[in-house]
């Protein structure tokens, strides 16, 4: 189990990239944090999940 | 004094701005969005930043020119750490460097907490960010947040989205008065003629957003906003007629008149 966002979900080990492709995030528009840590773009592909991990993936939105 | 050509530059962290209106963009439709930027002229939009939608949401990113530049909010940061961490990630989306600070505590009011807010603002400062804290206008802490590295300071007229106007107007002026950052009046301004007011009393700048977002027309008001704050920048820079206290003063020559 990883914890995205809040919310507990059931994923084989595959790397970050394919996790937020597969969930259709737009990966120009999101930054995301792995256990508190910012992880830079350019390693999406070379960081793979695992059990126990805790992400948090966020984008813009309207706000004043 | 003639300053009708005079470059008037509002200058943040080494950028330079012409505009002095700063919009907000929460709480209205995506195309409102575009058409207010458009309308106004609007080179700095702020935007808040939140855990993404999975499925295939509009991007608020592609209704905002490329030009313009984005200013994340802190929104939801509770304390100082909280707003560090939001600032870091609004920086990895890539827009660049700016953020303004907001901490609350109180979910009443929604009052920025000063003293986290001049912590956040030591802590992104020394990052490199260019920090424009959302205060509660005391001097005190636009001194502190001076010292700690703030391009600007944001104080409050009023409650955030209370459009109550300057309830806070004659601290903001001390603000003006005594620091030498840039002030710029944030939250609760409600019209066009309080922000023209401010302006007029030496603010760099005015951001608004629940104003323009809960009118009738939002890119006409948007554009209300655009020419009362041009109006109180002009009015300030020209420097105020005074004022008499008692009688009045004719304007009109005291000789020459039609009698005798």
């Amino acid at each position: 189990m990883i914890k995205v966002n809040g919310k507990e979900i059931d994923i084989k080990e595959i790397s970050l990239e394919e996790y937020l492709t597969d969930s259709k995030y737009d990966l120009k528009r999101v930054a995301v944090e792995l256990n508190g840590e910012i992880v830079p773009k350019s390693i999406y592909n070379q960081v793979i999940l695992k059990d126990g991990d805790h992400i948090e993936v966020v984008s813009f939105v309207g706000g004043g | 004094m003639n300053n009708t050509n005079i470059e008037d530059k509002l200058i943040l962290g080494g950028h330079e701005f012409t505009s002095r209106f700063i919009l907000g963009s929460g709480k209205y439709s995506m195309n409102l969005i575009k058409a207010a930027v458009r309308d106004v002229g609007a080179q700095i939009v702020t935007l808040a930043l939140r855990r993404a939608n999975t499925k295939e949401h509009e991007n608020i990113l592609d209704y905002i020119p490329d030009n313009v530049t984005l200013l994340p909010n802190t929104s939801g940061a509770r304390n100082a750490d909280e707003a560090v961490r939001i600032a870091r990630l609004a920086r990895e989306l890539g827009c660049g460097d700016f953020v303004k600070i907001e901490i609350m505590r109180d979910s009443k009011y929604l009052l920025p907490d000063n003293n986290e807010t001049i912590k956040a603002t030591d802590i992104l400062a020394k990052e490199g960010f260019v920090v424009m804290p959302y205060m509660y206008p005391d001097l005190y802490a636009a001194r502190a947040l001076e010292n700690a590295g703030a391009a600007c300071i944001m104080p409050l007229a009023a409650p955030i989205g209370s459009n109550k106007g300057l309830a806070t107007k004659e601290f903001i002026q001390i603000l003006i008065d005594e620091t030498e950052l840039p002030v710029i009046v944030d939250a609760g301004i409600g019209r066009p003629s309080q922000a023209c007011e401010v302006m007029e009393m030496g603010a760099a700048a005015v951001m608004a957003n629940t104003a323009l977002a809960t009118a009738g027309d939002i890119p006409l008001m948007a554009m209300a906003f655009r020419d009362a704050i041009i109006a109180g920048r002009k009015a300030y820079l020209a420097g105020l007629g005074r004022v008499i206290s008692r009688g009045g003063e004719s304007s009109d020559p005291l000789t020459g008149f039609l009698r005798d």
